[in-house]
């Protein structure tokens, strides 16, 4: 038996990979007869960083349903094809596989974590498929080829934005810094800011780290204290900032906190409540600014799902999808090699997160806005161009 | 005076562990198992308030010392339901297996009422914001800042720490739950009625670690499915640290942790590996000190 | 035993693996890669099944070993493979595995050696926290990318890598612990006591079973590492140790085929539960807790004679 045992599972491999892999033979999209322009999504709808997954898919499948009942573009409609992560490595490139291979999609939608989207990009560039992040920051993304774009800034500007709002207009001469160490965005606008402060002249006086999803914050906060900084600079997700500035109150540190635009959600002042008075952070833009498209855009969202007011990542999921269909508009195609062509040679997209033109590194280049928590709402301060 | 408000900080958040560990070690004491599930016990709780909190606020008025009181038994309540539920339900059929199936269907069940809790239909994963149960006052001795909130979760766990001491050793039903611990056979054998003493211990313990949850949400009012789990983790190694099984000790080890957790917390360059190092506490005691800092050593009988 | 068959068995399958791999241009991605996964998690639950099945430990950090493999063996390749030339990038790849397993099984030793006294559910936790105390140490290595971890990691693992190295682990794994020496193993799984007094080392044979299985994981790891070509911090906690942990429940504790059959289904299933995404997960906490209340010897157990049970 024992004998039998060994060759039966020898065998039992092969015919498995036989199977699966002759199972695949030939390229899919041979079946897209309907007419419709298969799109693929892949966000983290479940798992712990499910919220701002399921923000930027309903941003895009918003984008996508105005879409479709305008007609379409080009006369095909968008068929919008989702798949979940679950905030797993791992998963993004095999969904992204999936997404192209089994069902043809020609462009890309996704992901907001740098991580996950530097999965995905080596597949869709080597695919000849153009991926659109929506939020995700590291430089690196980009990097990856000449198919990846982002409809975001990046962390080496918003970092500069910060640094240079917390010396001239904070007048803050020290600053602490309090990083997400398992966020690769946080430590990266992180190191930014840090950059930029210095070179503006400021003092980084403490640097503390913490592990998003932490729930105590105040071994971290009393050292920063007594460092006696004029600002802290907490460059991590609403969900932590928002505990992090009611502990900070709590043990007395009343110094200004600000943040970038992992701020933005109106979670943060759900949460923090009075202790974000008076606090600051960067993002992508704010109704005040808003063009006619965005106040719009935040007209329909609280419509479609529940009065849910959207945030950033919501905002730029539904710039994304929209960019893309500009641009199969201007190829007038649905061809992948001149979406990208014509994703390169955007200049003054009209998104609800502001004008945004594509640089040579497949980077969005658009303003940031600043934006100051007062009498418990978000109230515009200023803007900045790149 | 830095040192004094971390020490202040630490012995806070080590409350909150001790009142967690205090579940663990009960249920080893009984049955001689890790319950997994009882980190999601704590985030069922912290929920359970959440949705009473707004029933009471009309009955008796928002952030008033009953409203809060209701909330926290009620909750309490029905997590000690829940718990009686697990236990009916995944544990009591494997009784008489080998611990590791046990341990494993553990893991299961924290894993199943995470995810549901998770689903869209149930809870969400998104971080909603716990409401204010009592208004928050903040302290000031010295230059050192105390929250009302922290100040409370110290009284009360040492007030709860010595309630359970007393019905450990003072109560029929807590002679009943020593004997088990002991001996469940030669128990059985004196009468004890194995299976209500068992639900007894998970109700208990639930309820604990549904007190926690409530705690844990007022100095950190964002709750989300997962929430329970470092701090799961963390009081595990906190009940092991003091003895498991060993009710003073599992308070002691949740505030010497709370307390150690801090203090690497404040220390830039190491504030980083804060996740590690309970884990690190736990090698070091479990190689050196097996039996943690207030148990008794056994010899393994053959 | 003797196995007559085996070399060959073996031999068989690598060159199996390997004529399929030429092909592997015009296989659809998408399956490819999921055969590929399966490959690996094979490697993984049968390297598993070593500790926790056929030894009796309880190791619930396997994703750490796995991560050492990966993290070295793709820092190695990232470093060399760029510069190297085309026909020496097996030669590196190959060598950047077997590092990986090395400094991998270094982690087993230093994982296995504390774990001696310890048993059952403390043992358990012990290894979740050294497979913890693994990924917050990758996660502030900056060598290592820290949060970002390691990217653009070049794509070399194919069928032929992935399914020969499963092939090896299980001929590895089945000889060893079917050899006169590997009744050791069974033995300590049994009762440790009498082991010892009948003159078995039960030491030796948990440290050993830690160091192969965790050399295996490392393998799986640099695999891993070579075909998702990114690796984060996050891709190898507590939940990925879970899921192995699951495959090997589910083919029965010490029961090889029945682990290989459990790897296969269990990397498949998700693909095939796709329909129901939203369910997924608690599809997944429902079958361990059913498994273990009804089926606790997995699926495919094979009836052995057993010892005393505890």
């Amino acid at each position: 038996m024992r004998r039998l045992n060994f060759i039966q599972s020898a065998s039992a491999l092969f015919a498995i990979t036989a199977l699966i892999g002759l199972s695949g033979c030939g390229k899919p999209g041979d079946s897209n007869a309907s007419g419709e322009i298969i799109v693929g999504e892949f966000a983290s709808l479940t798992g712990k960083e499910a919220t701002f997954g399921t923000s930027a898919h309903e941003g895009t499948l918003l984008a996508v349903e105005e879409i479709n009942a305008a007609g379409g573009v080009i006369g095909k409609k968008i068929k919008l094809v989702t798949e979940d992560n679950q905030t797993k490595a791992g998963e993004s490139s095999t969904v992204v596989n999936k997404l192209i291979s089994k069902d043809g999609a020609v462009a890309i939608l996704g992901e907001v974590a740098s991580s996950r989207s530097l999965e995905a990009a080596p597949i869709c560039q080597s695919s000849g498929i153009p991926m659109i992040s929506p939020a995700s920051t590291n430089p690196k993304v980009t990097e990856t080829g000449n198919y990846i774009f982002r409809v975001c800034f990046i962390d080496p500007f918003q970092g500069t934005v910060m640094a240079n709002f917390a010396k001239n207009k904070l007048k803050a001469q020290r600053v602490a810094v309090l990083t997400d160490v398992k966020s690769d965005y946080s430590k990266g606008l992180a190191k930014f800011f840090k950059e930029g402060f210095t070179k503006a002249g400021g003092e980084i006086v403490s640097e503390l780290d913490f592990n998003g999803g932490d729930k105590d914050f105040k071994a971290q906060l009393t050292t920063i204290k007594g460092a006696n900084p004029d600002a802290v600079f907490v460059p991590g997700y609403y969900t932590d900032a928002a505990l992090i500035c009611i502990q900070a109150r709590e043990i007395g540190l009343n110094v200004p906190m600000f943040g970038g635009d992992g701020w933005e959600s109106e979670k943060l002042l759900e949460i923090g409540k009075e202790a974000m008075e008076g606090h600051y952070f960067s993002t992508h833009y704010h109704p005040e600014v808003g063009s006619p498209k965005s106040k719009a855009f935040v007209e329909a969202y609280k419509k479609r799902f529940n009065g849910k007011t959207p945030d950033a990542m919501a905002a730029l999921g539904y710039d994304s999808a929209m960019l893309l269909a500009d641009a199969i508009k201007r190829a007038d195609s649905a061809e992948s090699g001149k979406i990208r062509d014509a994703l390169a040679a955007t200049k003054d997209f009209d998104a609800v997160t502001g004008k945004t033109l594509m640089n040579e590194n497949r980077d969005a280049v658009k303003s940031a806005v600043i934006l100051q928590i007062k009498g418990g709402k978000f109230t515009y301060m200023e803007t900045i161009n790149p | 005076m830095d040192w004094i408000q971390q020490l202040v900080n630490g012995l806070a958040l080590g409350s909150i562990y001790a009142l967690i560990a205090l579940g663990y070690t009960m249920v080893y004491g009984v049955l001689r198992f890790i319950n997994f599930a009882h980190a999601d016990v704590l985030m069922l709780g912290a929920y359970a308030a959440f949705f009473i909190a707004p029933l009471s606020a009309k009955f008796f008025g928002a952030e008033s010392l009953f409203g809060a009181l209701a909330v926290v038994f009620v909750a309490a309540a029905i997590c000690a339901l829940i718990g009686i539920l697990i236990e009916l339900l995944a544990y009591r059929p494997l009784r008489e297996r080998p611990k590791l199936t046990v341990l494993i269907t553990a893991i299961g069940v924290s894993l199943f009422i995470e995810y549901v809790c998770q689903h869209e239909k149930v809870f969400g994963a998104a971080t909603r914001s716990f409401p204010t149960l009592i208004p928050k006052h903040d302290i000031i001795v010295a230059g050192v800042h105390l929250s009302s909130n922290d100040l409370i979760v110290l009284v009360l766990t040492g007030v709860l720490l010595f309630v359970l001491w007393f019905i450990v050793q003072k109560t029929k039903m807590g002679m009943a739950l020593r004997a088990l611990s002991f001996n469940p056979q030669a128990a059985a054998l004196m009468g004890v009625s194995v299976n209500r003493i068992i639900s007894f211990t998970f109700g208990i313990g639930s309820a604990l670690a549904a007190v926690a949850g409530i705690f844990y949400s007022m100095r950190a009012p964002g709750i989300d499915p997962l929430m329970g789990v470092q701090p799961g983790l963390r009081a595990f190694v906190a009940a092991v640290l003091g003895g498991i099984g060993n009710l003073p000790g599992a308070a002691l080890g949740g505030i010497v942790l709370g307390l150690l957790e801090t203090v690497a917390g404040g220390m830039p360059g190491v504030s980083n590996y804060r996740d590690g190092i309970a884990f690190a506490i736990l090698i070091l005691i479990l190689l050196f000190r097996p039996s943690g800092l207030l148990g008794k050593t056994t010899v393994e009988k053959v | 035993m003797i196995y007559k068959g085996t070399k060959r068995g073996l031999l068989g399958a690598i060159l199996i693996a390997v004529i399929v791999s030429f092909f592997s241009a015009h296989f659809n991605r998408y399956y490819q890669g999921v055969a590929i996964d399966v490959a690996i998690n094979i490697v993984l639950a049968v390297s598993l099944n070593l500790i926790n099945g056929y030894t009796g430990q309880f190791s619930l950090g396997h994703a750490g070993f796995m991560a050492v493999g990966g993290y070295i063996a793709a820092k190695l390749t990232l470093v060399f493979g760029a510069t190297c030339a085309p026909w020496a990038q097996p030669l590196v790849f190959f060598a950047a595995l077997v590092a990986g397993g090395l400094v991998a099984a270094m982690a087993g030793l230093a994982v296995g050696v504390p774990s001696l006294r310890l048993r059952g559910d403390y043992l358990a936790i012990v290894t979740l926290g050294f497979g913890e105390i693994i990924r917050v140490v990758f996660q502030n290595s900056e060598t290592f990318g820290a949060a970002t971890g390691l990217f653009g990691i070049p794509k070399w693992t194919t069928l032929a890598w992935s399914f020969g190295a499963a092939a090896i682990t299980v001929y590895v794994v089945t000889c060893l612990v079917n050899s006169t020496y590997g009744r050791g193993f069974l033995a300590v799984h049994d009762d440790e006591i009498a082991a010892g007094a009948m003159g078995v080392n039960p030491t030796r044979y948990k440290v050993t079973a830690f160091v192969i299985g965790a050399f295996f994981a490392g393998v799986a790891g640099g695999l891993y590492a070579h075909l998702k070509t990114t690796l984060v911090p996050t891709g190898f906690d507590f939940m990925k140790s879970i899921d192995i942990v699951v495959m090997v429940i589910l083919g029965g504790m010490g029961n090889t085929l029945g682990v290989i059959l459990a790897a296969i289904i269990l990397t498949l299933l998700p693909e095939v539960l796709r329909v129901v995404a939203d369910y997924r997960m608690i599809i997944y906490a429902l079958l361990i807790i059913a498994l273990m209340l009804l089926r606790p010897q997995g699926l495919f157990s094979v009836r052995r004679k057993k010892g005393a049970s505890k």
